[in-house]
């Protein structure tokens, strides 16, 4: 299952941003009457198609997965948090009805239907996205149900929607998407461009452009939105805060660890660069803020720290490294310098082109592993959430081969769509 | 009496329908695909492909609300199913995903054409009998029994092969099949737009047609063993019987007369009334013979807030739907 999520969540960030990208280009040309920007909306829609084909189909493994791994945690669950699925639903039929329309009806509908076709699959991409982040934000912080005994009563599916971690992580989710897929997308521009033997290079250049546009705001904010996240957690989630930060006692003015590796036996981050209070300001704006540690928790309920903390500190390391490109993209052009010209800058782009689908997997991991042992914060267990048929190893390979390999081929044919242009 | 929970099945129901006759027929196109012979093999690989590229993905989603609305409505029942038949499931998965990305890499993608639609093809074979294994499996009463049975000492083969592989889900496995091709070469003759191709697509959905009978026939003599109460619930509903026999007759006579239009509209109700008599045969169970719609339902509250979801949703969904088959199949 964390398998296929892991999978899906690139996929569904790129079919969140990249209609986003195919429409603005289309836009461009409608407005600019300018070829490129045509050739661009077609070459970008060509690219969503296949990511959102196997968004949808690795979608489709997640919606029997909920059933076919953790049975008892839809039984539980089903009632409260399957509203936002079903919603989700129907977003999701919108995208591929409008998808369809967009990609297959260029000479069957008007122009402006057809832009409008776009609009739609950009926006009910981004509307699934916060379906599905507020069915993860209930597992993280579930609120709208009493438990007693195992069972569920006074269920309010509305309350569940609008648990404390809903909007944190809505927000963080969809800049994510945007600042990801627009630098992944400028990236590979931007590679095109700086080995400078492009005959296409004015094409390139808009991509890149284009793509840096939704880039760059989302990359600058998402800063903000993490530092909001992260002081969500610290209030609702002490355990998850503890583990990331690799704060192992509960202590007054806790430093902020930057980098290191947590020992669990040992309580202590080794090889860590303390920033003396960074934590406690940073989580609750007090450098006297008491911080609890891991400690103060039993073991049983700790989540795997090393993991945690790991994935954190590379989350938050690629995304600095990306607001700081940005931010520097956005002076060169607020100058009128050309971004396309720079070849610094171009090579940091460039290097940057995984960056974001990277930091997306750690801040998976942190958000997942970091919720563990619960599949249901402080409600139930991950255990006995699983299903009780044995050899589940078994299905786990076979679903690995087949996204393997379908990571692959996605790789394989975006690759030659992007020669196809150089 | 009829509640909010017989509603929201009733709504699972129309669903499911929408995905047999939409999804059901995309598969159906890869059969042909796989079948395709003779001196227009490329060309009626060409029509299949057109006729399903811009729709397949939204025919796709049918399957998801299907499995949305049940687990939001009746997540016990989706559970006992995720759990009993979890390799069907997973199998079917399998098929779901290398159907769709083969046919969108056999469009956009690098590499020969022909290795991926036989990927397409042989997924869209797999998929079929397998959703219609499921379905024959639930209806023999195997998954309750099966499912009562775990926790104790469980033999693996008893509790997670047996309920689904048996002949009888087999037997609506290959029904499942031949409908789906039988729909599929029935659209395709209105989809095509040459005479020799049209003709190549009403031979297949004649031959097809008996396909379908004869794998009928086969089920309905296994079910008398197999799931007597749904046998006896498909029989005693006489109505939808002579209904499903007249779409029967009225199909095959408008593709031998070529009215292909009318034989469309008579091969999707002939379709519907069969996936009805099932429903109805088994009605008021979800799981024969252990879990009833009422004792699988989800809390009041839920299904409440899920009938309105399902309302606004359908408020914007049909409409779009409508538009995408006009500007596509019209």
């Amino acid at each position: 299952m964390a398998l296929s999520l892991g999978f899906h969540i690139i996929f569904a960030e790129i079919g969140i941003a990249m209609p986003l990208l195919m429409v603005l280009a289309e836009w461009r040309w409608r407005r600019s009457g300018d070829p490129i920007f045509l050739q661009l909306a077609r070459r970008w829609a060509k690219g969503t198609a296949i990511l959102f084909a196997v968004g949808a189909v690795s979608g489709t493994v997640l919606s029997f997965e909920l059933g076919l791994l953790w049975p008892s945690f839809m039984k539980l669950a089903g009632p409260v948090i399957g509203i936002p699925f079903a919603l989700e639903g129907f977003a999701f039929f919108t995208e591929a009805i409008f998808l369809g329309v967009y990609l297959y009806g260029w000479d069957r509908v008007s122009a402006r239907a057809h832009t409008l076709a776009g609009v739609i699959v950009a926006m009910s991409g981004a509307a699934s996205a916060l379906f599905v982040v507020i069915v993860n934000a209930w597992m993280n912080t579930p609120t709208g149900v009493i438990v007693e005994a195992g069972r569920f009563s006074a269920i309010d599916p509305l309350a569940a929607m609008r648990n404390p971690s809903t909007f944190q992580q809505v927000v963080h989710m969809l800049l994510a998407a945007y600042a990801s897929t627009g630098i992944g997308v400028a990236g590979i521009h931007a590679a095109v461009l700086v080995r400078g033997r492009s005959a296409n290079r004015l094409f390139h250049q808009r991509a890149m452009l284009l793509a840096l546009t939704i880039a760059i705001p989302a990359a600058l904010l998402q800063p903000v939105s993490g530092d909001t996240s992260a002081r969500a957690v610290a209030r609702w989630q002490p355990i998850k805060l503890a583990a990331l930060e690799s704060q192992f006692v509960t202590e007054r003015g806790a430093p902020l660890r930057v980098g290191g590796i947590p020992d669990e036996d040992a309580h202590i981050a080794r090889y860590a660069v303390e920033i003396p209070r960074g934590l406690s300001v940073l989580a609750f704006r007090d450098p006297d803020a008491e911080i609890k540690g891991l400690t103060a928790f039993p073991r049983d309920q700790w989540p795997p720290v090393a993991p945690v903390h790991i994935a954190f500190q590379l989350m938050v390391m690629l995304g600095t490294a990306m607001a700081l490109v940005c931010a520097w993209a956005a002076l060169m052009l607020v100058r009128g310098r050309d971004v396309a010209q720079h070849p610094r800058l171009l090579a940091a782009i460039a290097l940057l082109t995984p960056a974001g689908f990277i930091a997306t997997e750690a801040g998976w991991v942190v958000t997942e592993v970091g919720r563990q042992p619960w599949i249901i914060g402080g409600i139930m267990r991950t255990a006995d959430a699983v299903t009780p048929m044995p050899g589940l190893s078994v299905p786990m390979v076979v679903f690995a081969l087949i996204y393997v390999g379908l990571g692959g081929i996605v790789a394989v044919s975006i690759a030659s769509l992007v020669r196809e242009t150089t | 009496m009829i509640g909010l929970p017989e509603v929201i099945a009733g709504v699972i129901a129309v669903a499911l329908n929408a995905y047999v006759l939409t999804g059901g027929a995309d598969f159906g196109g890869g059969v042909w695909d796989l079948l395709a012979t003779g001196v227009r093999r490329e060309r009626q690989r060409a029509l299949i492909a057109d006729s399903i590229a811009p729709i397949w993905e939204a025919n796709h989603v049918w399957l998801i609300v299907v499995v949305v609305v049940l687990f939001t409505a009746f997540p016990e029942a989706f559970s006992t199913l995720g759990t009993v038949l979890h390799i069907p499931l997973a199998i079917m998965l399998i098929g779901i995903v290398l159907r769709g990305s083969a046919f969108v890499f056999r469009a956009y993608g690098p590499h020969g054409r022909n290795r991926w639609g036989l990927a397409f093809a042989s997924a869209s074979v797999i998929t079929p009998v397998l959703l219609g294994s499921i379905i024959g499996s639930v209806a023999t009463g195997a998954v309750a029994d099966a499912a009562a049975r775990i926790g104790g000492a469980v033999d693996f083969f008893d509790v997670f092969v047996r309920p689904w592989a048996a002949p009888f889900p087999t037997a609506i496995g290959l029904l499942a099949l031949a409908l789906f091709s039988f729909l599929a070469a029935t659209y395709l003759t209105v989809d095509a737009r040459e005479e020799d191709l049209r003709e190549d697509f009403r031979i297949r959905a004649l031959g097809a047609a008996g396909g379908v009978f004869v794998c009928a026939a086969v089920a309905l003599v296994l079910a008398h063993s197999a799931a007597p109460r749904v046998a006896i619930g498909v029989v005693e509903a006489l109505l939808v019987q002579v209904a499903t026999a007249a779409a029967a007759v009225s199909a095959i006579a408008a593709l031998w007369l070529r009215h292909y239009r009318l034989a469309r509209i008579a091969a999707a109700a002939q379709v519907s009334l069969i996936l009805w008599g099932w429903l109805l045969a088994q009605y008021p169970y979800v799981i024969p013979p252990a879990l009833t719609i009422r004792e699988a339902a989800a809390p009041a509250v839920t299904l409440r807030l899920l009938t309105i979801g399902l309302a606004a949703g359908a408020a914007i969904l049909l409409p779009s739907l409508r538009y995408m088959l006009r500007t596509f199949k019209y």
